[in-house]
């Protein structure tokens, strides 16, 4: 059998903004994965919220992912035959939210992207969908966000003006983040940045404040 | 109810986003095929009922040697049916000095109900339909009649105690039918002048008819009521009992069409298959941010499943729309060659559509769409977690139950579907492992070729599963399609050739023994090809295996009344043109034993076996024979046939007459009057009309069936969109990357053209030996038809193939490689 994580015992306070970083293949990504429930690990526990993850099972979890947490991915995840507004949306309508529409739509703006509503994924540049999907994530307020190397797949540029958004939207609503990046300088903006290595945590480094980017 | 509302949202963005367009369309053309088919095959096969209707000339017949009670004809009044009656009786007709036997017919002013009597103004003129009776004081003659009297129109004749003014000659009953019963000429009067003749006397042979006629409904709640009442002797007969001959050409028409709508049927559901598969790749992802996002498996399901029932229901609605807008049109560019108005459609065709949007759906779409929701959630996070892969069993099995469901809903007979069951198992398996063996051998031919053609083969061999589905998808199309043009030409033209124009037209019976050598002399004279005289031997049965008829319970009340009126006996040494025998050996010519062979149906209902002795009473004689073989008669051969032939041991020397057919063209008129006059107890029966009957309903089927190979045309080239389709992601995705690496537009469009016409060339391959095989075996096995092998057959396949999917492959890899590969590589 593989060990993919080994050793891991990690608490992240509400509010409070960590960074995961490492290598490829130090098992970031499958951290995140059982961070959010989206994976259950073969032994060790997992606490969301104050729940137990790894006692509930993929209903439960789903629930749970459905009122407290919210995504952000290296690959958007847009669905393409949706448009930008519709994909926002979709969380909204699965929480059978009231208006959709109008919290949808004001996401959108929040991000910038109230002009391109009614475009599709395909008609997007890389940052104005993940900028969409910043707006998905966030506009059911959840109470945690993962993102996964939200700046992996864009420029420089786009990638810090993404980060902006995600660290503006992250003060406004006191989101627990948890971050999953290669970028030092995008976890150097954390309160914590967590190291990995072979599957295990390496170090965990506090940080003073955040800093001008 | 939030899930059906999310589940509209997201099929409405699906259809506006252009995802659902394949599946849809697929369905939808499923949909409209079948139900154009179904209306049009309701319309003419209503048409097809009231055309064999005619022969009653009405829907329901009760017929009694009873004056028939007045509160029958209340009951169907009070029914909202027409009713017409007929009082029958043989009379002596004199004109002057002479006089011959006739059939003396009373008919109310509503006769008939059903078809149209046809006039002429004098003897060999011009016949027109006419929707009158003959008026009080009038009479109305056959052309036999007149023939044997000697004078024509004008003539005041005697019936009785009336005189009657021959006012036309009456050229076509569409009741007259042509059984043995109908031996004199006719001679119709109105039925207020039948007191008159004071020909109804206590002891006089007279039968009486009461017709009936309303809407399909109507008679059919009629028809058990009238049922329960009738007396003994009286007798009820539909449309079930006209003419065998038009029994018979309904049958197999019927059979054309079941066969056709099947293969629409397969065809939208491949295609319906190909395309969810499709659907629920490209889904994957939106399980998995689905679930991502908080929504549980249980939801996802309901989600899914609603969406089906949601797709069922408008693919249903739009379907069969369309499918009743193609039938009018279909109904009115043939508005020419259907010589009868067609009957409006009833409402079943709407059931029917949704019913096999739905059985297509859930068996070809369900098995993908539910496997779809088991996506992981952590496919979010690794694009490479797929869902556990769908189990082929599990899908195979699901299609294959609603295929049956579906077939055994629409031809009712279930030998018949598990025969096709077994029958499409076994060509599944087999196009399976042919396209199999066939990829595998393709594949090594890639070394061979230049850089463009191995990459198209290799992508064959490298997609083997892929491929193997698309050829024997792609086979089973063209299969089909090219199984139609055959059974639509070849079958369809060896059934009419039974029926050629020539055949038969004039039965000629109750011909004396010694008059045969004359009459044959006479036709040779006059032209006429001689045909075979039959002798006719009329007996009645008096016990089976030594058991008295009257004793035995016949299983089959058929057979019992069968066993218990006057038989026609025929005997020879040759078996007759149009028999096959089925099981036991005719008899050596010139063997002295007493043997007889027994048509099949007919010795089903009486229940006789190989081996069973037969015994009748001819003209107070006794005679037995042995039953040692059974045979099958085409019926609609309209030639002489007999449920029972004798070896010439058995039936020599007893009482015969003789009777024969033949055909005479409208010039020969003339010389069967000459016939008639020359043998005038001879009974000549002009079957014209009744040959006229048959081959309108062969037209009708034919139409129908012309009308179902237009739809299967356009359910094969849905397979073969939604197949092109279903590889376009990837191939895509490979052109960009090719095309980043370097290959020039021109070399991948060759390359996936290469494979195109790879996989058209081996489904044509697949095609062709399937579709002769096919043919063959419904050609002999289910439409009793010859049938010759085509070599052109073996061309046109691999071309068609070829060309289909080619010239597909083209048009979609088009698409592909203009695409910039930048965008697609982005986009994936």
């Amino acid at each position: 059998m593989l060990t993919i994580l080994d050793q891991v015992s990690l608490q992240v306070s509400h509010g409070e903004r960590i960074a995961i970083i490492g290598a490829s293949g130090a098992g970031k990504s499958t951290l995140l994965g059982l961070l959010a429930g989206l994976d259950l690990p073969t032994s060790g526990r997992v606490w969301l919220s104050g729940r137990e993850l790894t006692a509930l099972d993929e209903d439960g979890r789903a629930a749970l992912r459905a009122d407290e947490v919210g995504f952000v991915f290296q690959s958007f995840h847009l669905i393409p035959s949706l448009t930008a507004l519709e994909n926002v949306m979709l969380p909204l309508e699965l929480t059978h939210h009231e208006q959709p529409l109008q919290a949808a739509t004001q996401a959108l703006e929040n991000v910038g992207l109230g002009d391109r509503a009614g475009h599709y994924p395909r008609q997007l540049s890389g940052g104005e969908k993940q900028r969409v999907a910043i707006a998905r994530a966030y506009v059911t307020q959840p109470s945690v966000l993962f993102a996964d190397e939200p700046t992996g797949n864009l420029d420089q540029q786009t990638g810090e003006t993404i980060i902006e958004i995600l660290f503006n939207m992250n003060r406004e609503y006191g989101t627990t983040l948890v971050l999953v990046s290669h970028d030092l300088g995008l976890a150097q903006r954390c309160d914590r940045i967590i190291r990995m290595e072979a599957g295990q945590i390496r170090s965990s480094t506090e940080q003073s404040a955040e800093k001008p980017s | 109810m939030k899930a059906l509302s999310l589940a509209w949202r997201l099929l409405v963005r699906d259809w506006k986003s252009g995802e659902l367009t394949v599946l849809g369309v697929a369905l939808i053309i499923a949909v409209t095929s079948l139900t154009a088919v179904a209306f049009l095959t309701d319309r003419v096969g209503h048409a097809v009922e009231l055309r064999a209707a005619e022969s009653l000339a009405a829907d329901l017949r009760l017929g009694s040697s009873q004056p028939i009670p007045a509160s029958y004809k209340e009951m169907a009044i009070e029914a909202d049916l027409d009713t017409a009656s007929m009082t029958t009786m043989p009379s002596v007709v004199f004109d002057g000095d002479q006089s011959t036997l006739s059939a003396v017919r009373a008919v109310t002013g509503n006769y008939p109900l059903r078809g149209r009597l046809k006039t002429a103004s004098q003897l060999l003129g011009q016949a027109a339909e006419t929707s009158e009776v003959p008026a009080p004081g009038e009479a109305w003659a056959t052309t036999r009649l007149l023939a044997r009297l000697g004078s024509d129109t004008g003539a005041v004749i005697t019936v009785g105690k009336a005189s009657f003014k021959v006012t036309k000659v009456l050229d076509f009953r569409p009741d007259q039918g042509w059984q043995f019963v109908d031996l004199a000429p006719t001679l119709l009067i109105n039925m207020a002048d039948l007191e008159k003749t004071a020909l109804i006397q206590p002891g006089s042979r007279v039968s009486y008819r009461l017709l009936l006629a309303g809407s399909r409904n109507d008679i059919d709640t009629f028809k058990p009521r009238l049922e329960e009442q009738l007396a003994q002797g009286e007798r009820l007969s539909d449309i079930q009992d006209t003419n065998p001959q038009i029994r018979s050409a309904m049958e197999r028409s019927g059979r054309f069409l079941n066969l056709a709508s099947l293969v629409s049927v397969l065809l939208a559901a491949v295609a319906v298959a190909m395309s969810a598969r499709r659907y629920a790749l490209r889904h994957r992802d939106r399980i998995a941010l689905l679930k991502c996002l908080g929504s549980q498996q249980p939801f996802i399901l309901k989600l899914n499943l609603l969406q089906l029932v949601m797709l069922t229901i408008l693919g249903a609605v739009a379907g069969t729309i369309l499918g009743f807008a193609a039938q009018e049109a279909l109904a009115w560019v043939a508005r020419d060659l259907i010589t009868q108005q067609l009957p409006l459609p009833g409402a079943s065709p709407v059931f029917l559509g949704l019913v096999t949007a739905l059985f297509i759906l859930c068996g070809f779409a369900l098995p993908d769409l539910v496997q779809m929701g088991k996506t992981p959630v952590l496919r979010v996070l690794r694009q490479d977690v797929e869902p556990p892969p769908l189990r082929y069993g599990i899908s195979y099995v699901a299609g294959l139950v609603a295929v049956l469901a579906l077939l055994q809903w629409l031809v009712r007979d279930i030998k018949l579907v598990l025969g096709i069951a077994a029958g499409a198992a076994g060509t599944f398996a087999v196009l399976g492992l042919a396209g199999w063996a066939l990829v595998k051998a393709t594949g090594r031919f890639r070394g061979v070729a230049g850089v463009a053609w191995r990459y198209g083969l290799a992508n064959l061999s490298r997609r083997g599963r892929e491929s193997i589905a698309q050829v024997v998808a792609f086979g089973l199309g063209l299969m089909v399609l090219m199984l139609l043009t055959l059974v639509r030409n070849d079958l369809m033209d060896s059934w009419r050739d039974s029926l050629p124009e020539n055949s038969p037209n004039q039965f000629l019976i109750n011909i004396q023994p010694y008059e045969v050598p004359q009459m044959q002399q006479f036709l040779e004279e006059k032209g006429i090809e001689v045909p075979r005289f039959s002798p006719l031997v009329r007996a009645r049965m008096t016990a089976i295996n030594g058991q008295d008829v009257n004793q035995i319970s016949f299983e089959d009340p058929q057979g019992e009344r069968w066993a218990k009126r006057e038989s026609n006996l025929s005997f020879g040494d040759e078996i007759q043109t149009g028999n096959t025998l089925t099981s036991g050996q005719w008899w050596q010519p010139g063997s002295n034993s007493r043997e007889v062979s027994v048509e099949e149906d007919f010795g089903r209902e009486l229940g006789v076996k190989l081996g069973d002795e037969l015994s009748f009473d001819i003209a107070g004689e006794p005679v037995q024979a042995t039953v040692t073989s059974f045979r099958t008669v085409e019926w609609d051969t309209f030639r002489p046939n007999f449920f029972m032939v004798f070896s010439p041991a058995a039936l020599d020397g007893y009482p015969a007459s003789y009777i024969t057919a033949l055909y005479a063209s409208d010039d020969d008129d003339e010389k069967i009057i000459d016939l008639m006059r020359l043998f005038p107890s001879v009974t000549v029966i002009d079957l014209e009309a009744s040959l006229a009957q048959v081959r309108d309903v062969m037209d009708k089927a034919s139409l129908a069936v012309q009308a179902v190979f237009l739809f299967t045309l356009i359910a094969g080239l849905a397979v073969l969109w939604a197949a092109v389709q279903s590889s376009l992601d990837e191939r895509s995705f490979e052109s960009a990357i090719l095309r980043t690496l370097g290959a020039s537009r021109g070399r991948v469009l060759t390359g996936v053209t290469v494979e195109f016409l790879a996989i058209g060339f081996l489904a044509g391959l697949l095609a062709s030996s399937g579709a002769s095989l096919a043919a063959w075996h419904l050609a002999v096995n289910v439409y009793e038809l010859q049938y010759s092998f085509s070599p052109v057959l073996w061309l046109t396949g691999p071309l068609l193939g070829m060309i289909f999917v080619g010239i597909s492959g083209m048009i979609a890899t088009w698409q592909v490689v203009t695409h910039s590969p930048l965008n697609v590589l982005r986009a994936s």
